[in-house]
């Protein structure tokens, strides 16, 4: 859906993306990740063809963009950087000029389009009042409603859930997996990793314009070969496992076991009492700090 | 897209506030006349301003020579300045973009829209002009004699009407000159402010240049040289040399402003 290939866009001297090799396949929540000022939105303002790269090519739903660009956005819903509306006028007609822009609005269904939309992201009820007295909420749901208008079948997302509180994120979170479980390929861009973690199938994490990772979530919190105990006693338990204890500090050890149930087993056996057990998983969060370098809006001395 | 820029254009606020704006000041002239009786003296100040104490249908064409020379290039540069840096300002520019909106569509759209709002204004003033020049000024109609040409001829009232259609047509033209340039600026800055500021910085520049013997050399290139051309379409005959020349250089600005804000909007990079 989204593949891209070097994909370099400099400002002057600054290199705001470098040589990025993007992959996104058909059906996937591709989660994209990185701090801000880290090229993400640079990256999706070059694929809906707002930016021109300095060098590389990419391509959106097989063709090659700027250029496909008319053939290919009628299919591509997108929220960039923050929503954006005419403020004098009502959330609904904001919506009908938008849908009269562009290919694909036939003004017959129109207000069943932005009815349509406006229910989708919660906003059905909404009244006349203009969007400048929205919400910054609202305002978010808002911009959804316009991504959706066309049905598209990939949907560019940058901070999606931004200035929403807890439900309306979780809202929005069933909203984007209903839509991808009815076929909706959703491309997330946020520097949020619990969001990222909880939603995506494959993950890139982008730093300082370089990809420095991309890959299936599943594979990147695979297990680690070690088992985590939670315990009172663990000395009884060093004793016990000799040799395997590879860490350890007051209630809790890791334990290099591939068996957790055999483990288990064993330390109940020799009377050692168990608050926890499980098989460690690297956190998204540890990868993505093991990936990437300091903050990019951190300027130390020296770095 | 055209559609959208219209029905964008008629709802807005703005458009009507900047209209009725315009439209006040040859209110208060026919007012401050129908009150005083004091006209300037024939030849003097604003065209046909002398005229309209007699004849007061002639009023919407002095009222246009009152708007044009100053309000309405003011008010096209401001729309036309807020064209492109407006939305980019807004947001929803990009928007627009990815809709997919074309952006040669997009800039002809503004411009169709811009020219609209010029036209709406011109014939907001002149309805208002001639409602207004019929209720309080003078109603010797002296349409039977024909009325008097800046020449001292008279004209019919059909010459009338169609030389003030070509008034009409240049004056235009030259607004369309503004709103080249000020679309131009608009593709260049993120500020719509910037954009109609930097038009009117050039309109100033040009009439005061105007005034300047030792730019002489420059004169015949200036915006705003030819503009009050128009005048001469009210002699008898017609004195075509100054229009002619006021239609080339105009079309020239048009020409280079508008080829010069597609080049520098096509390539753009939008990261507002």
């Amino acid at each position: 859906m989204i593949r891209t290939e070097g994909l370099t866009k400099r400002f002057g001297a600054i290199t705001a993306v470098d040589a990025i090799d993007l992959d996104v396949h058909e059906g996937d929540v591709y989660g994209f990740l990185g701090a801000n000022g880290s090229g993400k939105t640079t990256t999706v303002r070059i694929l809906l063809g707002l930016v021109l790269a300095t060098s590389g090519r990419a391509e959106l739903l097989g063709e090659e963009m700027p250029s496909a660009g008319r053939r290919v956005l009628p299919e591509v819903g997108a929220l960039v950087e923050g929503p954006a509306a005419y403020p004098h006028l009502s959330g609904r007609r904001n919506l009908a000029l938008f849908d009269a822009m562009g290919p694909g609005g036939e003004r017959a269904t129109r207000r069943g389009r932005v009815a349509d939309s406006l229910e989708r992201v919660g906003l059905g009820g909404v009244d006349d009042r203009p969007v400048r007295a929205y919400s910054l909420g609202m305002r978010q749901r808002l911009g959804l409603a316009a991504a959706l208008l066309r049905q598209p079948r990939l949907l560019v997302l940058d901070e999606p859930t931004n200035g929403l509180d807890p439900q309306g994120i979780q809202e929005i979170r069933e909203l984007l997996l209903d839509l991808n479980r009815a076929g909706t390929t959703v491309f997330l861009s946020s520097h949020l990793l619990g969001e990222i973690e909880q939603m995506c199938t494959r993950v890139g994490v982008l730093d300082r314009g370089r990809l420095v990772l991309q890959a299936e979530l599943d594979e990147l919190r695979r297990p680690t070969g070690r088992v985590e105990v939670h315990t009172p006693d663990v000395e009884a338990v060093r004793s016990l496992l000799d040799g395997v204890v590879e860490e350890y500090d007051a209630q809790r050890l890791l334990i290099r076991e591939h068996d957790p149930a055999a483990l288990n087993a064993r330390l109940v056996r020799a009377g050692v009492r168990v608050t926890m057990l499980g098989v460690e998983r690297r956190t998204l969060e540890e990868v993505v700090l093991a990936a990437t370098t300091e903050s990019a809006d951190h300027f130390g001395v020296g770095s | 897209m055209i559609g959208v820029e219209l029905v964008k254009l008629v709802r807005s606020r703005r458009t009507w506030a900047t209209i009725a704006l315009i439209d006040a000041l040859p209110a208060l002239v026919a007012v401050l006349l129908a009150v005083t009786d004091l006209g300037p003296r024939p030849g003097t100040g604003p065209a046909f301003l002398s005229a309209v104490l007699t004849d007061g249908t002639l009023f919407p064409l002095a009222a246009l020579g009152i708007v044009l020379p100053l309000f309405l290039p003011i008010a096209v540069a401001i729309t036309a300045g807020e064209a492109i840096a407006g939305e980019a300002q807004q947001g929803t520019l990009r928007y627009m973009l990815v809709r997919p909106v074309g952006r040669t569509r997009l800039l002809g759209a503004k411009l169709v829209a811009v020219m609209a709002f010029v036209v709406l204004t011109v014939l907001v003033v002149a309805v208002t002009a001639y409602v207004l020049g019929i209720l309080l000024l003078g109603n010797e109609h002296v349409a039977g004699t024909g009325v008097a040409s800046v020449s001292g001829s008279s004209l019919s009232t059909q010459e009338l009407v169609g030389r003030t259609f070509l008034a009409l047509g240049y004056a235009m033209l030259c607004m369309l000159g503004v709103a080249a340039v000020a679309l131009f600026l608009s593709t260049v800055t993120e500020s719509p402010l910037g954009a109609a500021l930097g038009t009117l910085a050039l309109l100033v520049a040009s009439t005061l240049l105007l005034t300047l013997d030792a730019a002489d050399p420059l004169r015949p290139y200036l915006l705003t040289r030819y503009w009050l051309a128009f005048v001469d379409l009210f002699r008898d005959p017609i004195l075509w040399r100054d229009v002619l020349r006021g239609v080339l250089l105009q079309g020239v600005y048009v020409v280079v402003f508008l080829g010069a804000a597609w080049a520098n909007f096509m390539t753009k990079d939008i990261t507002d």
